[in-house]
């Protein structure tokens, strides 16, 4: 199959005035059944559809979104992509998805703008530090990178950060992740989509699930906004909705709270930071993104929301960590914040799994992290739904492992999701 | 985000804490009954809509408050005392011993 975009075609068209564009996606009429329904038209739902299709010969395949195409968290991220976790399962889960990130621009065909810019974690105490240095081991142990920085090489790396002894919360040290970094999230959903569409995959916007068919405890198909559709077998990836989707089949507790989180832009700068940055005395993040904006994360509001919207103490506490490691930036202004709602599990690990019911198939739980996952969320989940059986890099991400004491904790926080 | 504590008047959620879902109920401490405390432990209602929760107002009274709010738009519609739950018990007890 030849590229279609490229060099030659964007030339091509440029010449032609650019009328000749194929949409990247059709807008098709849901058909009466499919092989595989997929709810959700997020990162995750289209990555599943396009895994399926390419990997496992699956096309006779509906992704149903509610909204429009990537208007749920995964256009409202912040775009960080990482694999610098502790314990093993997790480790394993996200270094698969940073190799699948690598390629994933030639892969689709569709620049997604991955840039390997590192993720630097800074340790403000010498306990913290050591603690970091176990990490970076445990990573090292499992083939990922990872390496400790010096406050002078930091300084080095990022002028602006102020890593004075008298800072309120002095820099001891850091770990990188060199091969860590953004990605432009939109064009994740773009790309994928249009590689499911072009294998034959329906992508069907502004139809929401409202109910599921069912024969017996099997889940045969779905009710919708735009009818009845069924389906061999029905795949959730819903991400902060997964608690109402879960209650349509009606199973009515999950082990997921679903919380807002909030994000923040600031107006364009010239080049200020070319990493990652993280604070390690309390949650915030930064990046810069390719417009010039400083992309700013932090903490969950910390209660049970579905509003999309947070309340102002969170505002006020990623601005003070910010300011906490940059006092030079105290007079840029903030141009957007939103926020998302994301499927704070119990234990901070996402659920890939068949089940719960005969039928269906669900990925949630995914916490903060989503937005890197992507890649290996959809491809595990596309092979678990193909085969009926998880692979094992998703293997340990069970539903039953909260009953069954194979909790995934890499925070050891326990069962309290707000600290996640 | 307001909360009207019932002692302090109307104040900000910066000076709460919030404790969680406060529909889930605690197995007796002696039971040996697992499933109930899995359930306890992990198993949340997570509604879309009105949400019964526990907050305390770490930094006002410390008052432990039970918080009907609505998760879709964060308008709350009742505060009351936890403890008004176990109100009745506790006054026994306190009679009992004089």
């Amino acid at each position: 199959m030849m590229a279609e975009y490229s060099a030659f075609s964007l030339l091509a068209n440029a010449l032609k005035g650019n009328k000749d564009w194929k949409p990247a996606w059709r807008k098709p009429d849901p058909k009466a059944s499919y092989d595989v329904i997929i709810i959700g038209g997020g990162g995750h739902g289209l990555a599943t559809a396009y895994y399926l299709a390419k990997e496992h010969g699956i096309t006779n395949v509906a992704v149903l979104e509610k909204g429009w195409l990537g208007s749920g968290n995964v256009g409202r991220n912040t775009t960080a992509v990482r694999s610098n976790y502790l314990l093993p399962a997790n480790t394993r889960f996200y270094e698969h998805s940073m190799k699948l990130w690598e390629g994933l621009s030639h892969e689709l065909n569709y620049n997604v703008m991955f840039s390997q810019r590192g993720c630097l974690n800074l340790a403000h105490t010498p306990a913290q530090f050591d603690d970091y240095a176990r990490r970076g081991n445990a990573m090292r142990h499992l083939g990922v990178d990872a390496e400790l920085m010096t406050p002078a090489q930091i300084k080095r790396l990022i002028p602006a950060l102020d890593i004075s002894s008298d800072a309120r919360f002095p820099v001891v040290g850091g770990l990188m992740q060199r091969r860590a970094g953004t990605a432009r999230h939109d064009a994740v959903a773009w790309g994928y989509a249009r590689g499911a569409d072009r294998r034959g995959v329906d992508i069907i916007e502004n139809c929401e699930v409202t109910g599921f068919l069912r024969d017996g405890d099997r889940v045969t198909g779905v009710t919708t906004s735009r009818g009845d559709i069924r389906a061999k077998k029905v795949a959730v990836a819903v991400a902060g909705s997964t608690g109402r989707v879960m209650q349509l089949a009606g199973i009515e507790t999950m082990p997921i709270e679903s919380h807002v989180l909030q994000a923040f832009v600031t107006e364009s700068l010239k080049p200020f930071i070319d990493t990652v940055v993280t604070f390690g005395m309390g949650h915030f993040y930064m990046s810069q993104s390719d417009k010039g904006g400083l992309v700013y994360g932090g903490d969950i509001d910390g209660y049970n929301s579905y509003a999309q919207r947070g309340n102002l103490p969170i505002v006020d506490e990623v601005m003070s960590e910010m300011l906490a490691l940059f006092p030079g930036l105290a007079r840029v202004r903030m141009l957007r914040s939103w926020g998302g709602v994301c499927d704070m599990s119990m234990d901070g690990s996402p659920i890939i799994t068949t089940g719960p019911l005969p039928g269906m198939y669900l990925n949630c739980g995914w916490c903060y992290g989503g937005f890197k996952a992507t890649p290996a969320s959809g491809w595990t989940f596309a092979w678990t739904i193909a085969k009926d059986e998880p692979h094992d890099f998703n293997a340990p991400f069970t539903l039953d492992r909260f009953h069954r004491g194979l909790v995934i904790d890499d925070k050891g926080q326990g069962a309290n999701p707000r600290l996640h | 985000m307001l909360i009207t504590c019932p002692y302090c008047g109307p104040r900000d959620v910066i000076e709460f804490t919030y404790q969680g879902d406060g529909n889930r109920e605690r197995p007796d401490p002696a039971s040996q009954n697992f499933e109930a405390w899995n359930a306890y432990v992990y198993d949340r209602l997570n509604p879309a809509g009105d949400h019964n929760e526990i907050w305390q107002h770490s930094g006002g009274c410390r008052t432990h408050l039970r918080v009907v709010r609505n998760t879709l738009t964060h308008e709350i519609s009742s505060v009351a005392f936890v403890r008004g739950d176990h109100a009745s018990t506790a006054r026994r007890k306190a009679e009992d011993k004089a």
